[in-house]
């Protein structure tokens, strides 16, 4: 299936879980945090949470700004 | 007035907490971690802003992370909304930064106008703070120097509103002190100048009017030696909040002796 991440277009299998996508990412055991379609999947979401296709996902962190 | 004492004293108190140090800086422009680190230290902020930005996928995910080098434990963290131009923006960013912090309700909300000038959208940055507000944020809200709004910001729920002195980045220094002062003396939470500093005279001008904090980033991370002006930064900081605490003399156009002018001879 196809979902959109960070603004890109990726590929995952269907049913993917938040947590795999992060695996995969290399994020699975960073501090970030992920919204699926402008909501906030909670952390203790991430494992059960199954993608669907046309997901818009964002996964981001904090970093340097005043 | 115990001087020894003075910080610890006198609190900058919002949402409820006690901070000794009334200088908070940002962690934007310096050259690594390390340096962010050794800045933030001798500055003695207690409160850090930090952006929320997407990782970069494809990058290495075990590069280090800016929370290593501040840990929440150490640091008060101030999630920003730097990057946002309307209120939608501003609220999805902190509903992501609350969960990346687990909870932390503090945020700073700023809504920028234009790329140019950024200076506040002050139409967008009140929608977003009524809905922050109503979620249950805590409420650091970026605004221009205009008393009216500072205080329907207040009045909103904002725990502390930061006016600029000057566009962010310029160093121009504080620019309507006049303003500051009415919005300072109409105020009912903390006023901290956020933006414009350039250098530690404009912040003890800042702290000399009566202002509660001051926020930067540049003034710090753009001078040649970091960690330098944050330290010289503090002491401003200090010295413009006693200044102010200890009462200035007014001002006056003609001369006063210091020297008593009985028992002069000749």
């Amino acid at each position: 299936m196809h979902i959109t991440l960070n603004g890109s277009p990726r590929d995952c299998a269907p049913a993917t879980t938040v947590a795999q996508l992060l695996e995969d990412a290399g994020y699975g055991q960073r501090r970030v945090a992920v919204e699926v379609n402008q909501e906030i999947v909670p952390r203790s979401l991430h494992a059960s949470h199954s993608l669907a296709d046309g997901d818009h996902v964002e996964i981001v962190h904090a970093i340097g700004g005043g | 007035m115990n001087i020894k004492t003075l910080d610890a004293s006198d609190p900058l108190i919002i949402a409820g907490k006690s901070y000794g140090s009334r200088l908070l800086t940002g962690t934007g422009k310096y050259k690594d971690f390390d340096e962010t680190r050794r800045a933030s230290q001798a500055a003695g902020a207690e409160i850090v802003t930090v952006a929320i930005r997407r990782v970069n996928l494809g990058q290495d995910a075990s590069q280090p992370n800016l929370l290593d080098a501040l840990p929440p434990e150490e640091f008060t963290l101030l999630p920003n909304t730097a990057g946002c131009y309307n209120a939608v923006d501003a609220v999805r960013t902190c509903k992501l930064a609350r969960e990346l912090l687990d909870g932390h309700k503090l945020v700073k909300l700023e809504v920028l106008g234009d790329q140019r000038t950024l200076f506040p959208d002050v139409v967008e940055t009140l929608k977003a703070a009524e809905t922050l507000v109503a979620d249950g944020f805590d409420v650091m809200v970026y605004t221009s120097d205009d008393p009216i709004l500072a205080k329907r910001l207040e009045e909103i729920g904002c725990v502390a509103v930061m006016p600029l002195a000057a566009p962010i980045g310029s160093g121009l220094g504080i620019q309507n002190r006049y303003n500051l002062l009415e919005i300072i003396e109409n105020a009912k939470v903390p006023i901290i100048v956020d933006a414009g500093v350039g250098t530690a005279s404009d912040a003890a001008i800042a702290m000399e009017l009566g202002c509660d904090g001051v926020l930067m980033n540049t003034a710090i991370a753009g001078a040649k030696d970091p960690v330098l002006m944050a330290h010289a930064m503090k002491l401003a900081i200090q010295a413009g909040r006693a200044a102010f605490k200890a009462g200035r003399i007014p001002r006056k156009r003609f001369a006063s002796a210091s020297s008593p002018i009985d028992g002069t001879i000749g």
